[in-house]
């Protein structure tokens, strides 16, 4: 029996955007600390409340029942943020960094949270995919547009040097196997005079067909935009087209698949499912949204060091992805926003955050393992119950 | 090579060996009682250390402070310390994720050595750079021809297989040790048996991490200088010691210990940039783990569906 049901209306996920486009103009745009601390502060505390009244379920059954109309608005709503933000440098610097841990934590969201494969190394995935990128702009003349494509398609090589260890491996032996990694590959840039050794390397700033990115735009008489506009734009593109494309995955086969290896391996693969193929699959996915996103990261900075991928880096990129619900795309949004906004913005946790955040997940998995927005059953028809 | 210096590289391996299998041997007590990754294990073998700085700043002020009696005495401080951490690691982190899945555990472990490692760093005094490390130790040196036979390092390596060896007689000869080795086997079974299944978990992990304080502190005297950060590496290189004999196995932990360190000492011969040698050693790791996933000494065990 099927209780009836309201029909699933596109309201509560358009309001959802645009007070989410209001909260992240107001996060960013706010100066005075204490402002800050409430507005993060109720931002947890409205996530918690409105998952308990099942109003995020709401929006969420909204957003999957009207995918495109939601993206393609929520799209907008971002870039009104930025263009709120035209001038505001910082601003503007911070909302790109976010798109782009967004699409890392994506990628992530492959790996561990759909496929149950481990990787504590993604900022060296990242970091990979920015060394790329750095390279191939220094020394050759590459479209830079291709670079994204190169950067991400080196990460998921060297990913596939691990794919047989971690392929062979369960659980823990692979956490070591990519924990090794990670670690080792900050001590190969630092040691590398080919790349730079510790000072690393400067990036050339992005031109497609001719248009400089690092040009600020001028409009009319005595506006100006913001040359970080430019990369807002293309982190925010990039982000929003690898959360459809995760969303994608979820919803389809593949993400059953993904769903199944990762719960029960062993279940999965009495019923015929491939484990090692899915799980290549998420892996080398995931590597490669991770070094798309390094490369424009690596053109937004204006220069690459082994100090900005670091082991640190690769949790903090973990927390993200447990603060914001294991397996929910959704919630990576507003903790990606959380953990690399607020101690950009609060200059009194600038100096704890690492610790903080560990304090954090530590408290989250012991008190509420699913995290901010938890993921949700899987639910093939849309706004139908289970009786 | 000439045999002096060859015997020098060897001496220095042993050292690190007995560091390492020290820390190794914790892992794999973990995993054999409950089958989990303390992955801050590493984070308290760097709190060991730092506790016996303390108590090393402590005993200076109280006029006492050199020779092998303080060794002694800050080695006691930071293993009996480091027990009653380990004690709490398992009792407020590990054990109430036991119905969870794997991954949360391994998380929730190595965000507090994460939390422990930034700790270190924010609140010791000057945490955040490398502290010297006091020579307690007599450094007279015996010379055999080219090679120079240095007593502390001597002492270094029989007070460390010293420390082995009495886990290994309490795992094995003792009560305590069979309730161990009881619950490591099959923890249902043991608890029918009457052993207090949480008790011995906890002491588990307080004699792994003593052994972990023990470590840090023979690597302070060894290398005289500590730093918030050294924790991570060893830790890994602790657990890739112990994954590659075989988790679960003293034997195994032991010699994937000096497996590694002769790796390594290996890679400081071959390689002229010194980093080298731990990409040397972690990539002969990382080969053999795909060569034999299980380790070289396999834990005798099927798994249950």
């Amino acid at each position: 029996m099927i209780a009836p049901q309201r029909p699933v209306s596109v309201l509560p996920a358009l309001a959802a955007a645009l007070l989410a486009g209001v909260v992240v103009a107001a996060f960013l745009a706010l100066e005075a600390q204490w402002e800050i601390a409430l507005l993060a502060l109720s931002l947890v505390v409205g996530l918690l409340i409105s998952g308990r009244f099942g109003l995020t379920a709401r929006v969420e059954a909204s957003s999957a029942a009207f995918p495109r109309a939601v993206l393609s608005v929520t799209a907008l709503v971002a870039l009104a943020v930025a263009a709120v933000l035209h001038d505001a440098h910082f601003a503007l610097l911070m909302l790109a960094t976010v798109a782009l841990y967004v699409t890392v934590c994506l990628g992530l969201t492959l790996q561990f949270g759909y496929a149950g494969v481990v990787n504590f190394a993604g900022a060296a995935f990242f970091g990979i995919g920015a060394y790329t990128a750095a390279v191939l702009a220094q020394r050759t003349a590459v479209p830079h547009l291709l670079l994204l494509l190169a950067g991400g398609a080196s990460a998921a090589l060297i990913g596939s040097i691990l794919i047989l260890p971690v392929l062979r491996t369960r659980g823990h032996y692979a956490a070591l196997i990519t924990i090794a990694f990670g670690i080792l590959f900050r001590t190969f840039l630092e040691v590398n005079d080919a790349l730079g050794g510790p000072q690393g390397l400067k990036v050339p700033g992005m031109r497609i067909l001719g248009w400089e990115f690092n040009d600020n735009l001028r409009l009319g008489a005595n506006a100006e935009v913001s040359f970080y506009f430019n990369y807002v734009v293309l982190a925010v593109a990039l982000a929003a087209t690898a959360f459809a494309l995760v969303k994608r995955v979820e919803r389809s086969w593949l993400g059953l698949s993904l769903d199944a290896v990762r719960s029960d391996e062993t279940a999965a693969r009495a019923f015929g499912v491939d484990a090692a193929r899915w799980k290549i699959l998420a892996f080398t996915a995931g590597n490669f949204l991770a070094g798309t996103a390094g490369a424009i990261y690596a053109m937004i900075a204006g220069f690459v060091a082994p100090a900005s991928f670091t082991f640190g880096d690769s949790l903090i990129l973990v927390s993200i992805v447990i603060l914001g619900g294991s397996g929910n795309p959704l919630g990576l949004i507003p903790a990606a926003l959380l953990v690399v906004v607020l101690p950009e913005k609060l200059q009194a946790i600038q100096e704890y955050r690492l610790l903080l955040f560990a304090v954090v997940v530590i408290l989250i998995l012991r008190f509420r393992p699913e995290g901010l927005i938890p993921r949700r059953m899987r639910e093939y028809f849309p706004g139908w119950r289970r009786w | 090579m000439d045999l002096g210096i060859a015997g020098q590289y060897l001496l220095n391996g042993a050292v690190l060996g007995v560091i390492y299998a020290m820390v190794a041997v914790g892992f794999t007590l973990f995993f054999g009682v409950l089958d989990v990754i303390q992955f801050s294990h590493g984070d308290v073998v760097m709190a060991g250390a730092f506790t016996a700085l303390a108590a090393f700043s402590g005993l200076q002020m109280l006029g006492a402070g050199s020779g092998i009696l303080a060794a002694v005495l800050i080695a006691l401080a930071a293993v009996s310390a480091m027990a009653l951490l380990g004690a709490a690691v398992a009792r407020w982190l590990v054990l109430p994720l036991r119905g969870a899945p794997p991954l949360n555990t391994l998380l929730i472990t190595l965000m507090f050595g994460l939390a422990l490692r930034e700790s270190v760093r924010l609140f010791y005094p000057n945490g955040s750079n490398p502290k010297p490390f006091p020579r307690l130790l007599p450094g007279e040196a015996a010379t055999l021809g080219s090679l120079s036979l240095r007593l502390d390092t001597v002492l270094l390596i029989a007070a460390g297989l010293g420390a082995i060896v009495g886990v290994h007689l309490l795992v094995r000869h003792t009560r305590l040790g069979l309730a161990i080795r009881a619950v490591a086997q099959d923890a249902e079974t043991a608890k029918i048996m009457g052993i207090d299944f949480g008790r011995v978990v906890l002491i588990t992990f307080a004699l792994g991490s003593a052994l972990a304080a023990a470590a840090g502190v023979a690597n302070g005297l060894y290398y005289n200088e500590v730093n918030f950060n050294m924790g991570l590496l060893l830790g890994i290189i602790g657990f890739s010691a112990a994954v590659a004999g075989g988790l679960g196995s003293l034997y195994g932990a032991i010699l994937g210990g000096f497996l590694f360190a002769g790796l390594q000492t290996l890679g400081a011969i071959w390689f002229s940039v010194p980093a080298y040698k731990d990409v040397f050693a972690f990539a002969c790791i990382i080969a053999l783990m795909a060569w034999k996933p299980t380790g070289l000494i396999a834990e005798k065990s099927a798994e249950r569906v």
